[in-house]
Formats: structure tokens, C-alpha cells, sequence
């Protein structure tokens, strides 16, 4: 039973994590803005409305471009196609209060990540559709813009919440963070956070898999090596 | 074969529902969120009385003033210090201190401020000089038919013509909220506008000066309305405030 010495399995792409990063930068930034624009505190501290405002408008039309720039790559396709998919291991997952003892074996993403995802994907639309109304007043009749803007507040603090346990579950788990980082996550991690996934790649846990892999680490599955 | 990005993941496609779900929700509530409002601005202020922990003061819905500013910090007035000056086309250019604005006659009025974004504080109560008081002290000069109003921030500007400058209710305010007017809400002395949308009531009120035609200020050189009447300007129609 030789296993070479921790090895690592491919998880996020070049691309993959080149849409994250944009796309994380400009919503922290859009989140600042917003705290100075909302915050009555933060906004007589900072001032210059007309500045942040602009800040916050066009970062806010920018946010889809690398997402859909992103999607020209297969990839990323494939990360947002897992996203999308619930199986009813997800939702036993959901349910389920011992959910990260490693019992239901998970995919590549976790049934809390698909679901922060796919809020996040829909209030960032939202957001981007109420604020074009918000910032066009000569396309929309005056009510559509204060509806617009009720929406917007909410979605926000709603939005804000959800980017808020999408980093405080990052930061409690540094090789999940480091995964993002660098694009390869430790084996042995997989195999605890995301059994099903690691499965998948680097075939069933156990004596046999250890000289089953025998090319370097990101090498093709092997055959028939994922059952499900 | 199969790899990842080669096969198609099992289940059914719940983030591509949620996503298209939220969007449409986003929608509707576009439509019809402004009837919304209208009863759930009550429900939040309601609460927010009765909320000892202040943190619904954080939801985007209460009956409460935002604070605006153009500039950075504003160097704060001292009461000592502070001077409104009146000049421009004026028989008796003058500089007033706090002292002096507050021994000339006061007018109280209790009227909701609105902004031109959309939010409103009603039955604000207002107390201080109308402006109709200092402009009859400086005795405008023939040819003067406008009043052109400058912040010490620095940056903002506002404008009004003679006739509106010339309404009891608009007032130079020295107090708000039944207090001399805060630092933040543009205190010691601003402006109050009763029937004009907020960005017509210029804060840290610095310098009046009567001109012979007005001259378009800060929100007006981009884009807001000269007279900002509430409810018939700006594309807008809530309720008058005066």
C-alpha cells in the first residue's frame, strides 16, 4: 500500500476562479458602496454621494460581465450546471442535523452551497434589474421606481446575508479557501467534505485506490470509477 | 468515460427555478411595491417605537431621515463662530451671527420633508427666521430677481427665484425635530423648503446671495428640476408637503 503523500485533486479551474475573483472584488465593493450610501453614519463619515454613487452604479452593471465572459468556458458551465442540479441526497443533506459528519456522501457542492448560489445568482439579478430602473427614471413610470426601490433595499440586506455566510463558512474552512486560491483541494479533505465528488474523481475510498491512481495528481478518472 | 464536465449532473434543475423565481418576484414587486410601501412604512415605524434594541431602525423601510452629503466631512460651525452672510444685489449687505438670527422673529411650522429619492418624515417640526425677514433687512436691489443660497461644505449650491425665496414658509431654520438643527442635519442654520423637495433645502446654510437670474444649482446643473415643487416636479407625484 504505497499512496504518494497527500495527494490533491483538481477543483476549480483557471476560469472558474477567475469568475469568482472578479466577481467577489466588484461585490465587496458594491457592498461597501451600499453601506456608505445606506448607512447614516458611514455616509455624514465619508460624504461625496455623487462619487460613491457612481462607484456603486457601474460596478453594479459590471458584475454580470465576468460571470458571462465566464461562461464561455466549459468549466465554468460545468461548476454552474452542478449548482443548478438538486438530487434527493441534497435535500436528506438540507434536512438532515448531523449533515456534515461525512454520512451523506455529497457531491462536488454541498446542498448549502448550491442553495447560497443560486439565492445569490437570483438577488444579484434582481438587484442589477431594480437598479437599472433606479438609475434610468426617464424608462419607467415614478411608481415602478419606488417599488423598484423598496425591492432593492430588501434584496440587498437579503444578498448581504447571504455573502455574509458564504465567507463565514469560507473562513472556517481554509483548505476549502485555499481550494479557491490555488485550484487543488488534499484528497483526504475531499474525502470528508465531498465524498461523492472524490469518489468521482479519484475512485472509492479504500486499500485499492491508493495504487489505482498511479498518474500525478488532476489525471483522468480511471474507468468506470464513479459509481453513483 | 465520463468526466466531470463531460456528463450531465443528476436531479432537477431547483437553482435555475430559484433563480428565474426571484427574478420574477423582483419584477412583480417593481410593479406593485409602491402600494406596498404604503402599508408596510407604517407597520416598520410602529415597530420601530416600540423597539428598545434600535435594530429595526436598520431596515430598510422606517419613516426616517437619510442623511446626504456632497463632500466630505463638513468642518463643523461652532455657534461663536458661525456667520450667515447676505450680499450680492442688496441695498445693506450684512453678516448675522447665531445670536442675531435667534433675536429676530421666529415662525414654527410642522410639515413632512420629502426627498426627491423617494423617502419621507412627516410632521417634522420646523422653527426659525423665514427668509422673507432677511431679505427685507438687506433690501433686494432693482434688478435682483433670484436668491442663490451656498453651503459651507463647500460644494453645495441651491437656488431660488424672489417669489419663492419670498414664501412665509420657507424658512432659515435654526431648529428641527424641536432642537437647534445637529451638525449632521446641516445645523447651526439651513434651509427649509416647506413645499420643495428636500435637495432645495440646502444645508449648512453659509451664504445668501440675491442675483439677477437663477443660476441652476448643484443637483440642478445635473439633471433635477429648477423648481422643486413636491408632487409636480422632478417626474414625480407624491403628495404636496405644503
Amino acid at each position: 500500500m504505497t499512496r504518494p503523500p497527500d495527494p490533491e485533486l483538481p477543483r476549480f479551474t483557471t476560469a472558474v476562479r477567475w469568475v469568482h475573483g472578479l466577481a467577489g472584488v466588484l461585490v465587496l465593493v458594491l457592498i461597501a458602496t451600499a453601506a456608505v450610501l445606506y448607512n447614516s453614519e458611514l455616509q455624514v463619515l465619508v460624504g461625496h454621494r455623487p462619487v460613491v454613487e457612481a462607484v456603486h452604479v457601474w460596478s453594479g452593471f459590471a458584475l454580470p460581465v465576468p460571470v458571462l465572459a465566464g461562461l464561455a468556458f466549459r468549466s465554468v458551465r460545468a461548476d454552474a450546471a452542478e449548482l443548478d442540479r438538486f438530487t434527493a441526497r441534497d435535500w436528506r443533506w438540507l434536512r438532515s442535523r448531523t449533515r456534515r459528519d461525512g454520512t451523506i456522501p455529497v457531491g462536488k457542492f454541498n446542498a448549502g452551497q448550491k442553495l447560497n448560489g443560486s439565492l445569490s445568482a437570483g438577488a444579484s439579478a434582481v438587484l442589477l434589474l431594480t437598479g437599472a430602473v433606479m438609475v434610468l427614471p426617464d424608462l419607467t413610470p415614478v411608481a415602478w421606481r419606488t417599488g423598484a426601490t423598496l425591492v432593492h433595499d430588501w434584496t440587498a440586506l437579503a444578498f448581504g446575508l447571504l455573502v455574509f455566510g458564504h465567507l463565514y463558512h469560507a473562513l472556517r474552512d481554509p483548505t476549502a479557501m485555499r481550494g479557491m486560491r490555488t485550484g487543488t483541494v488534499p484528497l483526504e479533505w475531499a474525502r470528508h467534505e465531498h465524498a461523492a465528488w472524490a469518489d468521482e474523481l479519484a475512485g472509492p475510498a479504500g486499500p485499492i485506490s491508493g495504487s489505482a491512481r498511479s498518474g500525478p495528481p488532476g489525471s483522468p478518472p480511471a474507468a468506470g470509477s464513479a459509481p453513483r | 468515460m465520463t468526466s466531470p464536465a463531460d456528463r450531465r449532473p443528476e436531479g432537477a434543475p431547483v437553482g435555475r427555478r430559484v433563480f428565474l423565481g426571484l427574478l420574477g418576484l423582483g419584477a412583480v414587486g417593481i410593479v406593485s411595491g409602491a402600494a406596498l410601501q404604503e402599508r408596510l412604512t407604517p407597520l416598520v415605524a410602529e415597530l420601530q417605537i416600540r423597539d428598545p434594541t434600535g435594530l429595526v431602525a436598520a431596515l430598510p423601510a422606517g419613516e426616517d431621515f437619510r442623511f446626504y452629503s456632497v463632500t466630505g466631512a463638513v468642518p463643523e460651525a461652532t455657534a461663536e463662530g458661525y456667520r450667515l452672510a447676505v450680499s450680492g444685489l442688496v441695498e445693506r449687505p450684512a453678516e448675522h451671527t447665531l445670536a442675531a438670527l435667534r433675536a429676530m422673529p421666529q415662525t414654527e411650522l410642522v410639515r413632512d420633508f420629502q426627498c426627491v429619492t423617494g423617502w419621507r418624515v412627516r410632521d417634522v417640526p420646523w422653527a426659525g427666521v423665514p427668509l422673507s425677514h432677511l431679505l427685507d433687512l438687506a433690501g433686494p436691489a432693482s434688478g435682483a430677481t433670484a436668491v442663490r443660497l451656498t453651503s459651507f461644505d463647500g460644494e453645495y449650491t441651491e437656488s431660488l427665484t424672489l417669489e419663492q425665496a419670498r414664501r412665509p414658509d420657507v424658512l432659515v431654520a435654526l431648529q428641527m425635530l424641536g432642537a437647534p438643527v445637529t451638525h449632521d442635519h446641516g445645523g447651526p442654520v439651513r434651509l427649509y423648503a416647506a413645499p420643495m423637495y428636500g435637495y432645495k433645502s440646502i444645508k449648512w446654510l453659509d451664504r445668501i446671495e440675491l442675483t439677477a437670474d437663477v443660476q441652476p444649482g448643484y443637483w440642478e446643473e445635473r439633471g433635477y428640476d429648477l423648481d422643486g415643487w413636491v408632487g409636480s416636479t422632478n417626474g414625480r407625484d407624491d403628495d404636496p408637503t405644503a
